[in-house]
């Protein structure tokens, strides 16, 4: 982040309340969103995260009971373990198929642009979208499936959609393929960021294309690389439409993630201390991945 | 520029290396790992296609990659006209024309809230300005299912709870921390002469703004827009969460629609809605080719 301008005494008039008075009033929305909504909005929901609030918000203090509930509930459970399965499968596929896609393109070949077009237009898509698509390609019916049973694999079974073992599988084809696109192309922004003559040495050096990429440029993307994954996961933590586009979190609790347990208890089952509690330890989890990386993120800064 | 220097050029090579022909046994697996991957890429949008083109009776003999023998309009009609979700049996045409009003004023009131606010942090900065960026910033992390309730409460508070623009008040919550650090980065490195001799002529913070930055940034303003409007129009949550069924955006429409549970399901029709409702992304997506690279680019890898 460029802090160019800083301290540059020419574009700040001396600070006293009403000199830059319109720059304050333009700044009014950021503090009133930031502090109002974002700071605001969080501390109210931790806060009635701890009362018995039901259809409606009242502080009513339980202690720790709805998250004791939380804890107890087989649904909660189920969906932290999806959420954690889908999470770190995704994780690391994405990266990898991003990479890899990305140095594909980057090995000087014609037609990149179409190449770089193809991979990236799921994520011009929504969730919703995707998931309409993956769940008819899934049906069991007339897709994958009775396609390869046609083609005489009579026993083949690939019914993810239906079958509770396997309907991560299901979210994360889904997922991988609309996800991939954005980690592809910041990947690859990272690897033009890499001087040319660090490839004209390795060469000089003999060391085969594979190799260098191993030891030398992935070791040189470190940045790129906490970045993607700051991004990849705090997508996951969102992820909600996909789940509800293409499983209804079926079958039976098969594929519920927290999001949706948010959402559900707090607009359909009107259970809202519940809902805020399972809120607050979504935004744990969140805080939980960001904190090393902002620790990181700072401590490059002051070097 | 000689013959050499043109295959110099022309030759598909990898970094530096010399020369290959273009049938080595490295560029087959290259571009056949490449081929291999854009068909995952495509099939679904293949799919899509050739299933909103087939009748019921054809879809039920065949699978879902078969391609249509006679080609049929009547389910895009009726997924625009007549398709139903729950009593109301216009087709998604009522989705895409609320979606069409809640980007419009969206789009326009996250776009211009974002670049004053980028502006200010950009070149007026005051006392603690940086400090209100950085809680900005920190808000793009916190997952949206702890605000949710909070916004019920700001827009019930405000009368706005229901309504389109209480939907076009959260947009513009949740673009700003996104959008203000485009903007800002933007803004930053725009010489900081131009500013002084503005300043000399008498131009002050508004004079400055739309005199000299925002005719000198349109790119960031349509990197900002493209940004914008696939999100508006891919969001889910937000258009279930804050308006009312006769508001509802195309996204919300359209899942309704293909995971009803009433009455046989009709896959074409589903399909030619799931095309309907990804086409407006896709254009745009297809129209700004590398814009919207840069757009994911500056949003990710400086974020």
């Amino acid at each position: 982040m460029s802090r160019a301008r800083r301290g540059s005494a020419a574009m700040r008039p001396p600070i006293r309340l009403f000199r830059n008075l319109s720059s304050k009033l333009a700044a009014i929305p950021m503090v009133l969103v930031g502090l109002g909504v974002f700071v605001g909005g969080t501390a109210w929901t931790i806060v009635h995260s701890f009362t018995d609030s039901r259809l409606l918000p009242r502080l009513r203090w339980v202690g720790l009971d709805q998250y004791e509930r939380l804890w107890s509930t087989r649904r909660w459970l189920v969906s932290i373990e999806n959420l954690a399965v889908y999470g770190v499968v995704s994780l690391v596929l994405t990266m990898c198929l991003g990479f890899f896609l990305a140095a594909l393109l980057d090995r000087k070949i014609r037609y990149e642009d179409t190449f770089r077009t193809i991979f990236l237009y799921p994520f011009a898509l929504s969730f919703i979208v995707t998931g309409l698509v993956w769940q008819w390609i899934l049906n069991p019916d007339f897709g994958i499936q009775s396609i390869a049973r046609g083609l005489g694999f009579s026993t083949f079974n690939f019914d993810p959609l239906y079958n509770p073992d396997l309907v991560i599988i299901g979210l994360l084809i889904a997922g991988l393929w609309q996800g991939t696109g954005l980690i592809m192309v910041i990947m690859l922004a990272g690897l033009r960021g890499i001087d040319e003559d660090i490839w004209k040495a390795t060469r000089v050096d003999g060391i085969p294309v594979w190799k260098t990429y191993i030891i030398v440029i992935i070791p040189m993307m470190k940045p790129v690389f906490v970045t993607a994954l700051v991004l990849v996961t705090s997508g996951i933590v969102k992820l909600y439409d996909l789940v509800v586009a293409m499983t209804s979190g079926g079958p039976g609790i098969a594929s519920e993630v927290p999001a949706k347990y948010v959402y559900d208890t707090l607009f359909t089952r009107q259970n809202l201390g519940q809902g805020f509690a399972a809120s607050t330890m979504m935004l744990v989890t969140v805080a939980i991945i960001l904190i090393p990386w902002a620790y990181m993120q700072f401590r490059e800064k002051r070097q | 520029m000689t013959a050499a220097e043109m295959n110099m050029k022309l030759a598909v090579t990898p970094r530096g290396a010399k020369p290959r022909s273009p049938f080595a046994p490295r560029n087959i697996m290259l571009y056949g790992t490449l081929i291999v991957f854009s068909i995952y890429y495509l099939l679904p949008l293949y799919v899509m296609i050739v299933t909103s083109l087939k009748d019921m009776a054809e879809i039920r003999v065949g699978n879902v990659f078969s391609p249509p023998v006679d080609i049929t309009f009547q389910p895009w009609v009726k997924a625009w006209a007549e398709a139903c979700t729950g009593i109301n049996c216009d087709g998604l045409s009522r989705g895409f024309w609320n979606s069409v009003r809640i980007l419009i004023p969206s789009l326009i009131i996250s776009v211009s809230v974002a670049a004053l606010t980028g502006y200010v942090l950009a070149c007026w900065r005051f006392k603690g300005s940086e400090v209100f960026f950085g809680i900005l910033l920190l808000g793009a992390f916190i997952p949206y299912q702890v605000l949710l309730y909070p916004l019920v409460i700001i827009l019930r508070e405000l009368g706005l709870f229901g309504s389109l623009w209480g939907l076009v008040l959260v947009h513009t919550i949740f673009a700003m921390p996104i959008n203000v650090l485009l903007f800002r980065n933007y803004f930053v490195a725009i010489p900081e002469e131009l500013f002084k001799a503005a300043r000399v002529d008498g131009a002050g913070f508004w004079g400055i703004f739309f005199r000299i930055v925002i005719p000198m940034s349109l790119p960031i303003f349509v990197v900002s827009g493209i940004i914008q409007v696939t999100g508006i129009w891919n969001d889910f949550l937000f258009g279930v969460v804050y308006t009312r069924p006769e508001n509802y955006p195309m996204t919300v429409q359209l899942n309704n629609i293909v995971n009803s549970v009433q009455g046989v399901k009709e896959y074409n029709v589903n399909m030619a809605a799931t095309l309907l409702t990804g086409l407006v992304p896709l254009t745009v997506y297809f129209f700004s080719g590398k814009l919207f690279i840069r757009g994911i680019a500056a949003g990710a890898v400086k974020g």
